[in-house]
């Protein structure tokens, strides 16, 4: 077995016996990143230098008998709105194609406390807003598992570079499932941790009230891993919870008994494809052949998740992507050339003696944030600011924005009440396998529909994980979600784990020619 | 003006920009007049990525604003955006409150020391924090369009303090601006510096007209651009004028077009018609999901009010009650601040003089004071010394013109009275002397005892000049009683 196809966790232990180094195993990621990103294109950079440097100096550490961080030396990728010091953090966007933030992330000092090999950035749908990764200004990221196939979406590049062992772990976000959607349209392990439970210091901001960090990895064991990293209270934001981090990957150690496990009726109703029904009604059999017992519960306001997601994420977006305005930094357009469209179009509207459209011209200042912002920003991103200026604006947003707000905490209510009775909630990841590159594309609201099962989670603020629990007729693979109670994490991946441990899907991994 | 034709209403809105060192939500500092955008972090100026995390401090020189301005303060605060674009706010929005203030329906006594108007309570709708925007700088040089941003002041934290429209005329609204900025300066929540901008005041103005139809109100005025609290009460009086000449002419009411915002020209001494910031009607307030709501429990609230000290309008009335001091005289001191409330005190104490002690420092110490720019920290008389001159004076063995003398070398000299006394070689003369040399100034003037006489009392002053020659230690008040003594006994 060569190197990049064993797991984080056994390629760890090997790097502590001293079987391997860092250099060793960065360089092979490397290769396989040279050699097949080409055709799947999860990486928008890659810097093979600072990796191999980072991966010789821990070498180096470890030799002298220093201690050596958590992920000792292991090789890690970073979604590209996770801002990164002196470094382009560009969202995916051409407003931030040059952007390079005078700061790291919190979550980046983390790993590099821990001793990650930083790799690179990872595609993404621009500004995290898109289940596919097709809304990236830069490239497209293809299924490793089918190229022609979606890699879902937005932390669409994470989850293929997983895939295709092109990295053993990566860091996504997930606002309304971008983490769990597309590890489960790639067949990887995809966690969305509790809201607060990783510091948002440094992730660009999509809408801040649902945006949360979360690890990708082949193996529940390696994400546990790295959630055991990045988790933690963190003074600079103020919304990262004040909690105890757990030792994850030891308390998956420990054996579960007695698993509770909750399925929502609405999961299962029309829309759902009925091999992704298959393959989770199989996974239950797993568990209950486990000692799991199965009860069936009601979420029944999440028939309202995705229009309450869809009225607060892009309200919260509006304002959050109000600070593009190309005065400070970001793209601007060409001033002279704006000068003189505005020029042309005064002598225009003066020579046909138009007094209220001369009133009505823009001033220079307001034309050049026009034109920037239309340049700088894509479809996707313009129709998300427009929603969401629309739904917070006066006399609209106690009809919207406040209302969602008020479903928001109907959703969360029915969450609390599901978990009295059980550890936690099993169901689809998303309704259909990853449709094919194009398909969904120019039809937002069946785009919108990929976040069916995953958005609740974000609304109410509790955890959810994605594994690969099959693989449709065509060979792609199907993705099963739990979903935990809020800072229930080790509960939520002991199940999960359980689920690996007697299964192989998440050891399968795609062909790449 | 005529009261009958108009009533003024006044409503102000004061900025007070808050002593903390650092800013509301990043750990930039706040001190004023750095050069240009060097005392930024990506923090204040929300650059990609970055988060707030509120200044503790700040909310706490709110909350005891708050609770000295009689503030009913809720449990539960929050923050909001305030949403426009503009070059000098980075973020697209202003973090501030807006439905849930953290503090609201309060008041402020006001009075005028010489009874200009009758004493009353201005309400004040809400308090509330906010961090202020950077600062624009348009280069308006002709062939030039060049605007400067400094971002220094952006994120600085702001207490808005909004009043009721409870003021009637210019005189109101000054000893409003005068007592608020007094309180808060007790309470050292701001130095209040109108110059470095840590004070700003909008004035939002209109008339009601008894008419023939009913009272009617004119379209309400928002005013800016008031540089001192003699530019509020010109500004507002300018306007009331220039609001009933416009009634007349066209009889809008208000209602009947939007709410206008004209600058004041102090040089031009009017106010004119300011352009409409671009679609600012609406800024698209909503719940900053960045921040935590602030929970401010009852007990709280309570320790503050507890350690809140005596405050200036407390203070006045009971110098006026312990020391016999009129309100007018109270006033004075209390305008220049607790420590020098506590100077007076210790001279009136220990002098066992209120009403003298009062008048010897707000006449004598406040204008050295103000000659040489210093506080009473750092005046060079101690209040031990000064209380030694007022009881000479008291006691009639020190006239006021010699103590003006020994009062100067005190100062000079930075020496104590009984020193200055003895250099300008001041002692107190024998009575008997005294009356001796009354005696030999009546004989050798004949005219002043005739004109006493002739009952001119006044006359006697012509003697007490004489008398100082003689003997420069001598008490004029003293010489004029035995004077007429002597001539009541002729």
């Amino acid at each position: 077995m060569s190197l990049i196809e064993k797991t984080a966790t056994e390629l760890l232990e090997q790097l502590e016996s001293g079987g391997v180094t860092s250099v060793e195993v960065t360089s092979a990621f490397l290769d396989q990143i040279e050699a097949h990103d080409d055709q799947v294109g999860a990486y928008l950079r890659v810097d093979r230098d600072s990796a191999l440097e980072q991966a010789a100096a821990i070498d180096e550490k470890r030799k002298s008998g220093e201690s050596v961080g958590k992920l000792g030396g292991l090789p890690v990728s970073l979604k590209d709105l996770i801002c990164t010091k002196g470094e382009i953090t560009s969202c995916a966007s051409k407003m931030l194609e040059n952007f390079s933030p005078p700061y790291d992330a919190t979550i980046v000092t983390k790993l590099q406390a821990a001793d990650a090999v930083l790799l690179g950035k990872t595609n993404m749908d621009e500004f995290a807003m898109g289940s596919s990764t097709e809304n990236s200004a830069f490239k497209l990221t293809h299924n490793p598992w089918n190229l022609g196939h979606i890699p879902g979406g937005s932390s669409g590049g994470a989850a293929a570079c997983v895939a295709a062992s092109m990295t053993p772990l990566s860091i996504g976000s997930d606002t309304g499932g971008s983490i769990r959607q597309p590890a489960g349209l790639c067949g990887v392990v995809g966690l969305k941790p509790t809201y607060g439970r990783v510091s948002r210091f440094g992730l660009v901001a999509f809408a801040s009230s649902l945006d949360q960090l979360g690890p990708l990895a082949h193996t529940v064991e390696d994400t546990a891993l790295l959630l055991e990293v990045i988790a933690g209270h963190d003074p600079m934001d103020s919304t990262s919870l004040n909690a105890e981090v757990p030792s994850y990957s030891e308390e998956l150690k420990r054996p579960l008994e007695g698993l509770r496990i909750g399925v929502a009726k609405e999961h299962f109703e029309a829309g759902l494809d009925s091999e992704v029904e298959a393959a989770v009604r199989e996974a239950l059999e797993v568990y209950k052949s486990q000692g799991a017992t199965i009860e069936e519960i009601s979420l029944p306001h999440g028939k309202y998740a995705i229009a309450t997601y869809y009225v607060i994420a892009p309200s919260e977006a509006s304002s959050n992507l109000a600070r593009y305005d190309s005065v400070h930094y970001g793209h601007r357009c060409n001033e002279q050339e704006m000068l003189a469209e505005l020029k042309a179009e005064e002598e225009a509207l003066k020579a046909a003696g138009d007094e209220q459209g001369l009133k009505n011209l823009d001033t220079a200042l307001v034309r050049m944030y026009r034109k920037s912002r239309a340049e700088g920003f894509g479809d996707e991103v313009k129709r998300r600011i427009m929603l969401g200026t629309y739904a917070t604006s006066a006399g609209y947003d106690h009809e919207y924005y406040l209302k969602a707000l008020k479903v928001r905490r109907l959703i969360r209510n029915d969450y609390d009440e599901a978990f009295k009775n059980v550890d936690v909630i099993v169901g689809p990841v998303t309704t259909t396998p990853a449709v094919k590159i194009g398909e969904n594309s120019d039809d937002p609201l069946a785009m919108y529909l990929e976040d069916l099962y995953t958005v609740s989670a974000n609304l109410a603020g509790i955890a959810g994980v994605s594994i690969p629990c099959g693989f449709s007729s065509t060979n792609l693979p199907i993705g099963l979600q739990l979903q935990g109670a809020p800072l229930q994490e080790t509960k939520l991946l002991q199940a999960a784990h359980l689920f690996q441990q007697q299964t192989d899907w998440h050891t399968r991994r795609p062909e790449l020619s | 003006m005529s009261d009958q034709e108009y009533q003024l209403v006044i409503g102000l809105e004061v900025h007070v920009q808050l002593a903390t060192n650092s800013k509301l939500f990043s750990r930039a500092s706040t001190q004023f007049g750095a050069p240009p955008n060097t005392q930024t972090t990506p923090i204040c100026i929300g650059m990609p990525g970055t988060l707030p995390v509120m200044n503790r401090e700040a909310f706490r020189l709110s909350l005891i604003t708050a609770v000295a301005l009689n503030c009913n303060i809720p449990e539960y605060t929050k923050w909001d955006r305030k949403q426009y674009y503009y070059p000098d706010l980075p973020k697209g929005y202003q973090i501030s409150q807006f439905d849930l203030p953290m503090s609201e329906h309060g008041h402020l006594d006001i009075a005028h020391p010489k009874g200009l108007f009758e004493p009353k309570k201005v309400g004040i709708t809400r308090a509330h924090l906010e961090e202020d925007a950077g600062k624009s700088m348009h280069d308006e040089a002709a062939g030039k369009a060049d605007s400067r941003i400094d971002l220094n002041r952006t994120g600085t934290p702001l207490l808005e303090i909004v009043s009721e429209p409870d003021m009637r005329s210019p005189e109101e609204a000054r000893a409003y601006l005068d007592e608020l900025k007094l309180l808060i300066t007790y309470l050292g929540v701001s130095d209040c510096n109108m110059q470095e901008g840590n004070l700003r005041v909008d004035a939002n103005v209109n008339l009601h007209i008894d008419t023939p139809d009913g009272k009617i109100a004119t379209p309400i005025v928002e005013i800016k651009n008031m540089n001192s609290f003699r530019a509020v009460e010109r500004a507002i009086a300018y306007e009331a004028k220039r609001q009933y000449q416009v009634w007349k002419e066209t009889g809008r009411k208000i209602g009947e077009i939007a709410k206008v915002t004209r600058g004041w020209d102090d040089q031009a001494q009017i106010t004119k018609a300011q352009r409409e910031k671009e679609d600012s009607s609406d800024y698209r307030y909503f719940p900053d999901p960045d921040l935590v709501p602030i929970i401010v429990k009852p007990e709280e609230v309570e320790q503050v009010r507890a350690a809140l000290g005596e405050l200036p309008a407390a203070i006045r009335t009971r110098l006026q009650e312990t020391y016999k001091l009129s309100a007018f005289d109270a006033d004075v001191l209390v305008n220049q601040g607790r420590e020098l409330v506590e100077y007076y005190e210790q001279v009136a104490q220990a002098s066992g003089d209120g009403k003298r002690a009062s008048n010897w420092i707000s006449q004598s110490v406040l204008r050295t004071l103000n000659d040489r720019e210093i506080t009473i920290a750092e005046f060079p008389i101690d209040s031990v010394q000064l209380a030694d001159l007022v009881k000479l004076v008291a006691s009639g063995d020190l006239d006021n013109t010699r103590a003006k003398d020994v009062f100067a070398e005190m100062l000079a000299d930075e020496i104590s009275s009984e020193d200055a006394m003895k250099k300008l070689g001041i002692e107190k003369v024998d009575q008997s002397e005294i009356v001796a040399m009354c005696a030999e100034l009546l004989a050798a003037n004949p005219k002043v005892v005739d004109d006493v006489k002739g009952g001119n009392d006044k006359a006697v002053g012509a003697l007490i000049g004489k008398a100082k020659q003689k003997n420069p230690n001598a008490n004029p008040g003293e010489v004029r009683k035995i004077c007429l003594e002597l001539i009541a006994k002729m």
